[in-house]
């Protein structure tokens, strides 16, 4: 797991030793309570190496990347990025898909715009 | 002046309000959109991960028709608007993203983030102008309380997007005044409406759209303007019944544009 931690610090480009704990980014987390673990215990889990929960956590799928940990955190840590990390690494995966195209037109309805739908698959599958 | 004009997947099928009296109404201020040649798709969303190339390639490509036309190229939708904007900056800042989408590419000219990416919004303010705008308008929308609602990519991350304050916003604000309403200053305007997780966890976007409504419409607000066809879409589906327009849709109707076409 370590090549892994590894793994998601590069390509989120987060240290997340830099992280001061003062939960701001919980704080400001539109979807907080939506999520097994709040942004800064993600952070912190990261930091520790607790890849394999984080990936195992339905939470990874519910970050709405909307980037208010981003702006907000005093210390530049970015914990949106390192959700987006983590996803990407079970995705990645072969057969780990979130999404898959065939789930799609049960989706479908009359006023969801492509948008959703080009969103959901570039998010969710690789 | 001309612009280069980079409409979107969704402003050609959902959202074509957000589009149609988009290009009426700067077509009735003087400026020009000229859609951008054989564009395609924004990528959709950001791709934060640095090691994604290919999910760039598509900004890149409409960036670098933009460069080549010379003209800046400017978008509506603000999904489009975040990915373009924010791939710019990487081709402009990060090395390893710029070697490796020109690599993949072999433009004739390797693009290096040399076009300019505006919001249609900022075109208004800066190229027209808010006063400017005042004066234009034959229909101002007297007495009508509206909250903008500004979402969060748009704002965000303000380093990158450097397009308002992100925390205390007003260029929507302006625009309202500028087109004769009064604008609802709430606090959730740049807080997320959760359109992401409309398709998996519609009970939980229809949690935040109420947050974003309620909270307006203790302030006095009676609609909503966006400039995101997904907020559109969420804010419509998943909400209370508060109206909400594009900000194109009060533009037009300002300028008089939707009367001459009835």
């Amino acid at each position: 797991m370590n090549d892994a931690v590894e793994t998601v610090r590069r390509i989120s480009g987060v240290n997340p030793l830099k992280c001061m704990k003062c939960g701001k980014c919980t704080a400001t987390c539109p979807a907080y309570d939506e999520m097994e673990y709040h942004p800064h215990q993600f952070v912190d889990m990261v930091a520790n190496g607790r890849l394999e929960e984080l990936m195992g956590s339905k939470g990874i799928y519910l970050c709405l990347s909307c980037f208010a940990c981003v702006e907000r955190c005093p210390r530049n840590v970015k914990p949106g990025a390192l959700v987006e990390a983590v996803r990407l690494m079970v995705i990645r995966q072969q057969e780990q898909n979130h999404l898959k195209p065939q789930e799609i037109p049960a989706l479908l309805e009359e006023s969801l715009p492509q948008q959703a739908i080009t969103s959901a698959l570039r998010k969710y599958r690789r | 002046m001309t612009y280069s004009y980079f409409p979107g997947c969704t402003l050609k099928t959902r959202a074509k309000d957000l589009d149609r009296w988009g290009h009426a109404a700067m077509e009735a201020l003087g400026i020009e959109l000229q859609e951008l040649p054989e564009w395609q798709c924004c990528g959709a969303v950001y791709p934060i991960a640095r090691d994604e190339i290919a999910l760039r390639l598509s900004s890149v490509r409409a960036l670098a028709t933009a460069r080549d036309l010379g003209q800046p190229l400017v978008t509506l939708c603000s999904a489009c608007h975040h990915v373009i904007k924010r791939v710019n900056g990487d081709m402009q800042r990060d090395e390893t993203i710029r070697d490796r989408a020109n690599t993949y590419l072999q433009l004739d000219k390797p693009y290096e983030g040399e076009a300019t990416v505006l919001h249609y919004l900022e075109v208004l303010r800066d190229a027209v102008g808010f006063d400017k705008l005042k004066e234009k308008v034959v229909k101002p929308l007297t007495g009508r309380k509206i909250g903008a609602y500004y979402g969060c990519l748009l704002l965000r991350p303000s380093a990158e997007m450097a397009f308002d304050d992100p925390e205390n916003p007003t260029i929507l604000e302006d625009f309202l005044r500028a087109i004769g309403a009064e604008p609802v200053i709430y606090a959730q305007r740049n807080e997320c409406c959760g359109g992401y997780v409309t398709l998996e966890k519609r009970d939980f976007a229809k949690k935040r759209v109420a947050a974003i409504e309620d909270n307006a419409a203790a302030l006095g607000a009676e609609a909503l303007v966006t400039a995101c066809p997904l907020c559109m879409y969420n804010l419509r589906e998943n909400g209370n019944g508060m109206p909400v327009y594009y900000f194109t849709e009060l533009l037009a109707e300002a300028l008089g544009l939707k009367e001459v076409e009835a």
